[in-house]
């Protein structure tokens, strides 16, 4: 009785199995044009305090945002995930998955501007050369999320033995600019690379001290439609909201930079 | 018959949808790639260095976890007190505890902000973005795995072994050492196992206070998480190993706990 009662599991569970692998080719393209439920948006985890601001004005319904690393959730999107908007911290990201065809045009929609931030108390960092001091320590982002690799495009432009010391105090590579703004606020480091607009959102437990313009890297942020998208219609009247109407303003108000070149 | 008949294919059914629905994502990780290209990624420095910090930590916390815990179950299993039931809640509440309420807990306790942040610094040990941090990080989510299972083992010890024992003139730390932990030991390993396996897989809490450094805090999870964005067959051959080490612990445990029952 065990024995025949065990084979029926396992005859279940290999029909179960072989239905799963057989349709796995075509998975996530049966929902309709225009679905129920909100429009749900993968952004940038710098973009929570603005975005977030602009759902509660956006006349498109209800929105749902998963904020993450923006490498993150691309890397979701090429494993299937069907947000309805894409909006990353770069235009890289955007671009490549264009080119894979998995989202539409992307559009840049805002600037940002690269700061070192400190603990509001802090007196121990001034500038770019106390990084390279021994017994500073630092947070960064990891080379694959936006606010990494520009932390290593400023870092590329400084003098190489400069850098590398400046590495060398490295002491985590956060996986998105949260984990930063964290460990900054936590005291856990005396300095960290994040976006102006962290700092604003902070709400004054970090301050910033500007780069020199020679080593700001441009900042800016793409955003499109995921092809396949749930709500395509909303998903563009958010777009267009973004390049100008309340998104815009929203952006704005949280200290973001109109794009550059725009 | 027929009246009968229904009630066992329900069971049947209800089995396979668990069992297909807890296997699928596993089997999938070895189905992504195969046996050849899992050990050419594992040629990556970086999963190395991820698996042997994970290796390193964890060996460390488990070891710390059961010298400290194993008397401590002890203790609750054999004696009475006011209070014991709120102090066995106490030790068993970070096992329902999120990751991230344990990597904020732990920041707000041994942070540099913490309550014992400045007591800390003063004494010249540095836990946060440290692999010392990692491991007490570990220690925090995998010892009520341990404390409970020690707890249990030493309680199915038959007292009377104990009384026999120290009739014999044994002490009490005499008995402890060659009586009932010989006899709680495959409970104990079951424990450790548990513990171990916990430990190997934690993520959240390590990353809010330890960080994420290559070679210094970044453990297998955490490389996971990091290769996910850029090096999903990376990411997948390092849960394959985490998967493959975590089900020989699981074997380990179920082969104790039975030898431990098959005695009774």
């Amino acid at each position: 009785m065990t024995k025949r009662l065990t084979a029926a599991v396992l005859a279940a569970v290999a029909a179960v199995t072989m239905a799963a692998c057989g349709s796995s080719g075509s998975s996530g393209t049966s929902t309709s044009g225009s679905g129920g439920g909100p429009l749900v948006v993968s952004a940038a985890s710098s973009l929570t305090g603005a975005f977030g601001a602009y759902a509660r004005s956006f006349d498109g319904g209800a929105v749902r945002f998963s904020f993450a690393g923006s490498d993150q959730l691309a890397a979701q999107i090429r494993q299937g995930v069907k947000p309805d908007v894409f909006a990353s911290a770069n235009t890289r990201l955007p671009d490549a998955l264009y080119r894979e065809g998995l989202v539409a045009r992307p559009v840049v929609f805002a600037g940002n501007r690269l700061v070192i931030a400190v603990p509001a108390g802090s007196t121990k960092v001034h500038g770019v050369a106390d990084l390279a001091k021994p017994g500073t320590t630092i947070a960064i982002g990891s080379a694959s999320v936006p606010i990494g690799a520009y932390t290593r495009t400023v870092l590329g432009r400084l003098a190489p033995v400069q850098a590398s010391a400046v590495l060398a105090n490295v002491r985590s590579d956060e996986p998105d600019v949260k984990g930063i703004v964290g460990k900054l606020a936590e005291g856990a480091v005396d300095a960290g690379f994040v976006y102006i607009t962290d700092v604003t959102a902070a709400d004054g437990k970090l301050r910033a001290i500007e780069l020199p313009a020679s080593l700001q890297p441009s900042v800016a942020y793409g955003a499109a439609v995921v092809t396949g998208a749930a709500h395509p219609q909303a998903a563009r009247r958010f777009l267009a909201g973004l390049l100008s109407g309340k998104g815009a303003a929203a952006l704005r108000a949280a200290g973001f930079e109109p794009p550059p070149g725009g | 018959m027929s009246r009968s008949g229904w009630f066992p294919a329900l069971l049947v059914a209800a089995l396979a949808v668990a069992l297909t629905f807890l296997t699928l994502p596993v089997v999938a990780i070895f189905v992504h790639s195969s046996p050849r290209e899992l050990v050419a990624q594992l040629g990556d420095p970086a999963a190395r260095d991820a698996l042997r910090l994970s290796l390193e930590t964890t060996t460390i916390a488990v070891a710390a976890i059961v010298l400290v815990g194993t008397p401590a179950a002890y203790f609750l299993a054999t004696r009475a007190f006011r209070g014991r039931a709120l102090v066995v809640t106490l030790l068993e509440l970070p096992l329902v505890l999120p990751p991230a309420v344990a990597g904020i807990g732990l920041l707000a306790a041994l942070g540099p902000h913490g309550l014992l942040g400045g007591w800390l610094q003063d004494a010249g040990v540095a836990l946060v973005l440290q692999t010392a941090g990692v491991v007490v990080a570990l220690i925090f989510v995998a010892a009520p795995f341990h404390l409970r299972a020690a707890q249990s083992a030493f309680e199915a010890v038959d007292p009377r072994w104990r009384e026999a024992s120290r009739t014999l003139g044994a002490g009490e730390a005499r008995t402890f050492a060659r009586v009932v932990v010989p006899a709680a030991l495959p409970g104990l390993g079951a424990g450790l196992a548990l513990a171990w396996g916990r430990a190997l897989g934690e993520f959240g809490a390590t990353l809010m206070f330890a960080g994420s450094f290559r070679g210094i805090t970044q453990t297998a999870p955490l490389a996971i998480y990091a290769d996910f964005a850029t090096n999903f067959d990376g990411a997948i051959a390092l849960s394959a190993v985490l998967v493959a080490v975590s089900a020989a612990l699981l074997l380990g445990m179920k082969l104790l706990t039975r030898d431990a029952l098959a005695r009774v």
